[in-house]
This record gives C-alpha cells, sequence and structure tokens, in this order.
C-alpha cells in the first residue's frame, strides 16, 4: 500500500507546527523548546557563578535580570538558592530529559526502525504539549510574589514544605510541584509511546539484534522513565498533601517562628527514598540517550563496527537494572540503617563495572579507525572523555565511608556536572550536529563554527569542573550563598573566579551555536542525502519532510547498522568503493552475516 | 568594581565571536558544493592534532589543580577514624588517577593517531571475548577490593555503641545555629520534645522538666570536646534538614526533625596542637596575607584568622545556610572538665513557674 498516498489531504498551519502529530516536527518542537530552556538554565548559573566569585558585590547585571531580589545590585541570599535550584531542575528534568530523549527519541525511533510514524502520533502530541504546560508553569514560577522554590533541585521537606522555612515553599513550591508533576505525565506517556513503538513497529528483518545502540539506548531509559517516573509522582502528591492538606507523610516535631506545628509520625527520610528513587535511574535516563547517540556517532565517523554490540546491549541493560537498586548512596548520612548504606555501596560500585565496559568499548571504536572529525564525532569523543573524568569520582562517592566527608559539598557537583552534565549536553550536541540534515530539509550546520563551538566548550567546561573537586574536596559545602562566612575557605576565593570566568567563556561559546542552529535551519549548506555515509535507514528517507517518512514501501532490513569498511577476504569492500553497507543493502554473494 | 569590567569584556567577548562567526559565514559564501561542511583531510589532521593538544590539557590542568590547589585542601584528620578514612581516601585517588591517566591517553592519542585521510582504510573489528573478559574482570576485582575495605570502615565508623564510656553529646540544629548539650555529671541526657519547647521560661530545646536526668544537662552554644575520649552525638533538629559536617574530624550525620540521629568518633589532636601543624601553619599565613590585603582595602570583616575546628551546616536550610556554624574546641581532659563544670546547668538557666 502506497502510505503516502493517503496523506495528500491539505494541512492547515495548525496541523503541521502546533499540533501536529507527525514525530519528526514533535522532535523539532522538544529540541527547540528544550533549548530554550536549556539557555534559561545556563544564564541562570551565570548568575549564581558570578555570586560566588565575587561575593556580594553589587552589579549592574544582576540589577537588571533580578529587579527585587537584589537591592543595590546584591544578590540576595534567598534568590541565590532559588536560581540553584530552579538551574537544577531546568538542566536535569526540562534539558536534558525532555529536549535530549524527546527530541531524539521521536525523531529517530520511527526513521532507524522503519516505521511510518510512532504507535500514537496523538499520545506523541499530547506529550509534547503537556511538557510545553509544564516549561510554562515553571517559567510562571520565577515570578511569583515570594520567589521561586528555593529548596534546592531535590526539594526536600521539611523546607519545601512549610511556607515558614523560606519564602520560595509558598506559591514557587506550589507551582513547581504542579509543573513536575505535569512534566511525569508527558514523560510516562512519550516513554509508553517509544516502548510500544519499538516492539510493535520494527520493518521487516529488523531483529533486536539488529537495532542501532540508539533505539536501544531510547528504549530501555524508557523503561527506567517508566518504572521510576511514578514514584516521583507519589513523592510530589503526597508533598502536595503536606503542604496544603495537613496530611504528615515527611513532616513530624517541628517548631518553627515560635510555635509547634501539628505534624506527628511522618520522616522527611520516606520523602529522600521516593525521590531518590527517580532521582537515581534519572542519572541514566539523561546518560543513556547520550551514550546511544555517542554509539552511532562514533561508529558512523570512525568508519568502524561498533566494538563490543551484544556486550554493549548488555551494558545497557545490566546499567538499567542497576540504576534502580542504588538510589540509597544518596542517603548514606540521612539517617537511614547503616547496615542499608552497606548494601547501597556494594550495588552502587557493581554499576562502575558496565560503565568501564562502556567506556573501554568506545576507546577500542577508534583504534585502527578512519576518524573522520566532525563536529558531532568531536563531541562524542569529548562525551567519553568527561565521561571517564566524572565517572570515576564515583568510586568515592558511592563509597559510604568516603561519602561521609565529601557528602554535599562541591566534589559532589563537580562529579555530576562532569559525568551526566556535560557529558549529557555533549551527547546533546553530537546528535544535533549529525541529525541536523534530518531535522531539518537535508541542510548542514557550519562545520567550522562547530569546531570553535567544540573546543571551547571542551577546555572551559573542564576548566570549570575540575578545580571544583579541589574546592569540594577543601569542605566547601554546595549551596552556600558565600563563602566568606569561614575564613578557612578564603584562599579558595582564586579558584571560584577562576571556574566562573571558565562558566562565563564557556557560555560565550554556545552562542556560537546558537548562532549556527538558527542561521542553518534557514541558509545552511544542503548536503547530500546521506551526508555521513551511515548505514542506518533514516538516511533512505527523502530530505524533504513527508508523512509516512518514506514515499514507497519501508525499506526491508538485512543487516546490523555497523558494516563499516567490512571487507570480503581479500581485502575488497563489500560493495565497490564504498566503506559502508546500508542496512537495507541485503547479504552479498559469499557474505557472511556478522553482528557481534 | 571588578565585577562589571570583567562583565563588560565578556559581553564585547561575546559579540566579537558572534561577529567574527558571522564573517566567517559570509566568506563561505558563494562556494556551495555539497560536501563542504563534512570534515575533509585538513579538518581531520587540524582537530586530529588539537585532540592530541587536549590530552596535554587534561594532564597540564590536573598537574596545575594539584601544585596549586592541592595545599588547600583539608589538613591531617583529627580523628581516630579519620585516618583510615584518609588512607582509602588515597587509595582510592592512586586508582582513579592511573586509569584517568591512562583511559584519557588511549582516547585521545586514537582520535590524533587514526584521524581520517581519504582512501584510508579503517579496520572492520567488531568484537574479541577475550579483550572485553579482561576489562570487565579487572574492574571487578579492583572494585571488590574497594567494596571489601569501604564496608571494613564503614561498618567500624557507623558502630555507636556504649563501650569505652563515650561521652554524650546532643547536637540541636535549627534555622540558623547550633546548640550542644551535655549530660551533666550523670552523662546522661535528660528527655526532650519540641512539643516542650517554652520559650517564655526560656527552655529552648524543649527539654522535660520532670525528668531528674534533665537538671544537669549543660546547654552551651560551642562545642567542647576531650582529645582521646570517644564522643556519641545524638542529633536532633527542630525545623527542617540540617547536616552536622565536622570535615576536619571526618564527620557529618544528618539532623531530621522527628528523630534522632546518631554519630560517633574520637578525637585525636586538640585545637592547641592543630595549630601547631606545618601544613595549618602554612594555611593560616596564606589566609592572614589575604585578610591583610582586604583590611587595606577597608573592608571591615578581615580580622586575622587563628584556626579552630568548625561545625557547619551541609544540608541545605534557608536563607542564611550559609553561616551556620558552630566553633569546635578539642582540649585535654581535665580543660575540658574544668570547663563543664563553670558552665551553667538546665535547672540554673531555665526559670521557675511564675
Amino acid at each position: 500500500m502506497d502510505h503516502a498516498a493517503e496523506h495528500h489531504h491539505k494541512e492547515t498551519f495548525i496541523t503541521k507546527y502546533i499540533f501536529s502529530q507527525d514525530h519528526k516536527m514533535i522532535a523539532k518542537q522538544y529540541l527547540i523548546t528544550g533549548l530554550i530552556m536549556g539557555f534559561i538554565g545556563i544564564a541562570m548559573s551565570l548568575l549564581f557563578r558570578m555570586q560566588l566569585a565575587w561575593p556580594g558585590e553589587s552589579s549592574v547585571v544582576f540589577k537588571a535580570l533580578l529587579g527585587k531580589w537584589a537591592p543595590d545590585g546584591v544578590m540576595d541570599a534567598d534568590i541565590y538558592l532559588a536560581l540553584v535550584t530552579i538551574h537544577g531542575t531546568i538542566m536535569v528534568f526540562f534539558v536534558l530529559t525532555a529536549g535530549l530523549s524527546g527530541t531524539f527519541s521521536n525523531l529517530l525511533i520511527p526513521l532507524q526502525i522503519g516505521a511510518r510514524d510512532m504507535a500514537s502520533g496523538f499520545l506523541n502530541m499530547v506529550s509534547y504539549w503537556l511538557f510545553f504546560i509544564s516549561c510554562a508553569i515553571m517559567i510562571s514560577s520565577l515570578f511569583a510574589e515570594a520567589g521561586p522554590a528555593a529548596a534546592g533541585w531535590t526539594v526536600y521537606p521539611p523546607l519545601s514544605a512549610l511556607p515558614q522555612a523560606q519564602p520560595g515553599s509558598g506559591l514557587g513550591m506550589t507551582l513547581w510541584l504542579v509543573s513536575m508533576a505535569i512534566f511525569i505525565a508527558s514523560s510516562l506517556l512519550g516513554s509508553l509511546n517509544y516502548i510500544v513503538t519499538v516492539l510493535n513497529l520494527r520493518t521487516k528483518g529488523m531483529t533486536m539484534t539488529r537495532l542501532p545502540l540508539t533505539i536501544w539506548a531510547f528504549f530501555v531509559t524508557a523503561i527506567i522513565g517508566v518504572v521510576s517516573f511514578p514514584v516521583l509522582l507519589s513523592a510530589a502528591l503526597l508533598l502536595i498533601m503536606d503542604r496544603s492538606f495537613g496530611t504528615s507523610f515527611f513532616l513530624s516535631d517541628i517548631f518553627i517562628q515560635g510555635e509547634v506545628l501539628h505534624y506527628q509520625g511522618g520522616s522527611p527520610v520516606l520523602y529522600e527514598h521516593l525521590f531518590w528513587f527517580l532521582g537515581h535511574p534519572e542519572v541514566y535516563i539523561v546518560l543513556l540517550p547520550a551514550l546511544g547517540i555517542t554509539s552511532e556517532v562514533m561508529s558512523t565517523n570512525a568508519r568502524k563496527p561498533i566494538f563490543g554490540y551484544r556486550a554493549m546491549i548488555a551494558s545497557i541493560l545490566g546499567i538499567a537494572f542497576l540504576s534502580t537498586i542504588v538510589w540509597g548512596h544518596h542517603m548514606f548520612i540521612s539517617g537511614m540503617n547503616p547496615f542499608l548504606g552497606s548494601v547501597f555501596t556494594f550495588t552502587t560500585l557493581l554499576i562502575a563495572i558496565p560503565s568501564a565496559v562502556k567506556a573501554f568499548n568506545y576507546i577500542t571504536t577508534l583504534w585502527k579507525g578512519n576518524l573522520q572529525l566532525n563536529p558531532a564525532m568531536l563531541f562524542s569523543i569529548g562525551l567519553v572523555s568527561t565521561f571517564i573524568t566524572g565517572g570515576l569520582t564515583g568510586i568515592i562517592l558511592g563509597d559510604s565511608t568516603l561519602d561521609i566527608n565529601v557528602h554535599d559539598t562541591y566534589f559532589v557537583v563537580a562529579h555530576f556536572h562532569l559525568v551526566m552534565g556535560i557529558s549529557a549536553l555533549y551527547g546533546l550536541f553530537a546528535g544535533v550536529y549529525h541529525w541536523f540534515p534530518k531535522l531539518f530539509q537535508g541542510r548542514l550546520m557550519n562545520k567550522n563554527m562547530g569546531y570553535v563551538h567544540f573546543w571551547v566548550t571542551a577546555v572551559a567546561s573542564y576548566g570549570v569542573f575540575f578545580p571544583m573537586h579541589f574546592v569540594g574536596m577543601a569542605g566547601v559545602p554546595r549551596r552556600y550563598y558565600q563563602n566568606t562566612a569561614f575564613p578557612m575557605f578564603d584562599e579558595l576565593t582564586d579558584v571560584q573566579i577562576l571556574m566562573t570566568v571558565f562558566a562565563l567563556i564557556a557560555a560565550a561559546a554556545q552562542l556560537v551555536f546558537v548562532y549556527n542552529f538558527i542561521h542553518s535551519i534557514f541558509y545552511g549548506q544542503k548536503g547530500e542525502q546521506n551526508p555521513w555515509k551511515s548505514n542506518t535507514l533514516e538516511w533512505t528517507t527523502p530530505t524533504e519532510h513527508i508523512h509516512g517518512n518514506w514515499p514507497g514501501k519501508i525499506p526491508e532490513v538485512h543487516r546490523w547498522s555497523y558494516d563499516y569498511s567490512k571487507t570480503y577476504e581479500d581485502g575488497s569492500y563489500i560493495i565497490e568503493g564504498q566503506d559502508f553497507v546500508p542496512q537495507h543493502i541485503p547479504l552479498q554473494k559469499n557474505e557472511e552475516e556478522l553482528n557481534h | 568594581m571588578t565585577t562589571p569590567l570583567i562583565l563588560a569584556v565578556l559581553v564585547l567577548v561575546a559579540i566579537a565571536i558572534w561577529q567574527l562567526a558571522k564573517i566567517f559565514e559570509l566568506s563561505q559564501m558563494g562556494a556551495d558544493r555539497a560536501n563542504d561542511q563534512i570534515a575533509n583531510d585538513s579538518d581531520n589532521k587540524y582537530n586530529g592534532y588539537l585532540l592530541f593538544a587536549f590530552l596535554v590539557f587534561i594532564y597540564g590542568i590536573t598537574i596545575f589543580s594539584f601544585a596549586k590547589y592541592g595545599k588547600m585542601l583539608l589538613p591531617i584528620s583529627a580523628s581516630e577514624h579519620g585516618v583510615d578514612y584518609d588512607r582509602l581516601m588515597w587509595i582510592s585517588f592512586a586508582i582513579i588517577f592511573f586509569v584517568q591517566t591512562l583511559t584519557q591517553f588511549l582516547l585521545h592519542y586514537f582520535g590524533y593517531k587514526y584521524r581520517g585521510e581519504k582512501g584510508k582504510k579503517a579496520l572492520f573489528y567488531a568484537d574479541n571475548d577475550r579483550l572485553e573478559f579482561i576489562w570487565t574482570i579487572i574492574p571487578v576485582i579492583t572494585l571488590a577490593a574497594l567494596i571489601l575495605y569501604g564496608l571494613y570502615s564503614w561498618v567500624n565508623i557507623m558502630d555507636i555503641n556504649d563501650e569505652d564510656d563515650p561521652l554524650i553529646v546532643e547536637l540541636y540544629a535549627q534555622q540558623f545555629n547550633w546548640t550542644a548539650r551535655y549530660g551533666g555529671d550523670d552523662n546522661v541526657l535528660g528527655d526532650a520534645s519540641v512539643r516542650l519547647i517554652d520559650i517564655n521560661k526560656a527552655n529552648v530545646l524543649g527539654l522535660d522538666e520532670g525528668d531528674p536526668n534533665a537538671s544537669d544537662d549543660v546547654i552551651v552554644k560551642e562545642l567542647h570536646l576531650p582529645v582521646g575520649r570517644k564522643v556519641n552525638f545524638l542529633m536532633r533538629s527542630q525545623d527542617v534538614l540540617h547536616s552536622a559536617y565536622m570535615p576536619h574530624f571526618r564527620a557529618q550525620m544528618n539532623c531530621v526533625p522527628g528523630m534522632v540521629t546518631q554519630f560517633s568518633f574520637t578525637p585525636t589532636v586538640t585545637t592547641e596542637e592543630m595549630r601547631l601543624n606545618p601544613d595549618v601553619i602554612d594555611k593560616v599565613k596564606r589566609t592572614n596575607g589575604l585578610r591583610a590585603q582586604r583590611a587595606a582595602a577597608g573592608d571591615p570583616d578581615s580580622d586575622p584568622w587563628e584556626f579552630d575546628y568548625v561545625l557547619l551546616c551541609n544540608k541545605i536550610c534557608g536563607k542564611s545556610h550559609y553561616n551556620m556554624q558552630m566553633k569546635i574546641i578539642v582540649e585535654s581532659e581535665e580543660d575540658f572538665n574544668k570547663w563543664l563544670k563553670e558552665q551553667k546547668t538546665f535547672s540554673e538557666t531555665v526559670t521557675a513557674l511564675p
């Protein structure tokens, strides 16, 4: 059946660009919303980094941007905490969960498995618009009279539950919780759609062991999301109950502002368990798609198969399973039973094993390759670099004993920014540079601006987060408005300034990306249909977007997606003069199927 | 003053980058071959070299950070278990640096060495069970060793018991200050609950006035600890989560409203002794140098600093979280007992019923 023929009915502006049910348009909507949120989040980080480098100094920037929150241009302590909180929330959930997964799962799942669209285009559209609403509510919380949520992105009660405890725990916190509840609904709808699509709509010949690792990563990420996000929803709902309806799930024995509150019998530790039951898998929800993108980008640009395809799948599954039983390492010193701490140390350090396997496999993929150092490839290599640097310090933080003295210090901040923040952002950038032609009618982004973007970002982000480990090892707690109250931290001011300057440089480099991105959408060079000479199915679709993706029949799949530089025994390429064999090409004479 | 200046410079740099990008873009107009924006041999070459340079940068920033910031780290541990803690920390660091140096080298060196060239053939190398076995089993063994060592230390540290006649101290947290309570002569804390707090009667910790153990309790705003004696801390919070962080003793535990949390350590170095530690002397000297500069610039909060142990709040607790602290003084047993005798007891401070 000629599917495309069904779709010749006229589309209005609204159905095409706004309430679109086409996965490619929804991917673009996710990407652009995610990027806008990302730049808001990054801008916030610059504000609080400036406060840390030059504590208590008056600045016209603060005055202009923070208004009443910066009397005489000096940043207020409450708004500092709010900025930290909203920065974390936006970056983790809105940029690196929805922006990354939402964009590339939507774009690539149907295209790479050979499907006309997602299983449910309608749910997909609803998922995006719920995400949009939650973004709008989160942004609107910035304008709450008493300020936005300011209890840290983990919003631990009682601080987050009691408006008496801090001004941000009033309307700002309510909006935060409502926004997150809607976000979770959006995420669940998206994830269910991804799972169903991958399981049911694979084209003929696309067995699970021929799936590109991108799809494996998105698929498993969606499963983790479905398992863990509902638990966060329950935490948010119970917190709303405690805040608004006087229940005592998380609160007990509280005396604040001269009076005893009625709460009895609840425990903040319960909230911590519920939060981190999502919170830790969330790290992998952020990271796995980035690693999936890296697998594809690295293999294509190295002109080599990904090393250890099956081991990579096993690692993804291993990480997914372990990720749901390690949450307690965020709570070693929360007051929970120390024996539980032992168990979580054990499971946490186990997760280093599949992670190490992945890192080694990436390195081996580069070995004896013919590396095409496109910007996407550089971001992928950069991802492996920050993944290793940031991941290794996890050995310290995952060890309950060592965690005692570095818990909640800048050592933690440095660790997770490198291993999940920067790494996942690199994954996002790699994906944007690589699949830009699929997103925007075959246009390519400017490579030289891409190089500038990568190199400045790479140097500056190490410049921010490497010295930060030392600040943490010196005992500086995170979420301090300024460190001037402790003379023992005086000599660290220099480091703070260095980190802030690097942060400003890194942010400036993102402007190059913004310019390149916007400019390339309209004026980018048109490339060939398959510009990176890639094997996956998305490059067999026409550059112009059409409903149903393929004008004729969906191609059939005959091999895995990593037949790069595959040769016969005599050393000649399988297809004469071409170092890659796309998935839809049948096995050639005398060719053996290899998918390891 | 420096802030607006630096900001102005950065804004200008940003504008400059933007404009350069634009010029660059314009200079490329005209050429419109489809493969223009795909890495060619010369791109591969330059970026290959840059990958190698980046490796040097990573090593460089590591060495720079250690040389410049290494001395700013915490001084030697001042508690018994802290020695063990520091040893485990350095073993972990040694492993991390070994793996980091090696893997970053391989990653970036391969990026440089195997940079693409037209016509070059990559090796179809998809699998090697032996290699994968090796790099699975090595992390397994290393991590098993670290886990065992870590758990051994953890069990020792978290085993809080009444052996060896520990001193019992309550740490009481509230927005935004700390209070310490000693059991007095009997070393037993009286019962307490936030529901018994009566500010009018100066019963700020909510002690049970009917409990005979409470009457000799000593409530203070400065934490004194005898050297060489085990201290068992019982921690409470009256409002939100706080965390009692004593970095010099490698000690930390959250204070949770509604429950009593515990931690225990034995201080081994008195405040006086620590002030004579060469590292600490250096640090104080450097810090006071900075503070003298600040004083010269007219900053009021820049008196010379004398080293003291300190208890910090390390769980976000609100506006003044950054300044929630209490001084800790470790002294000889005699000095400690003398100090404790001088303090007023609860029965002396609580005002009688009207």
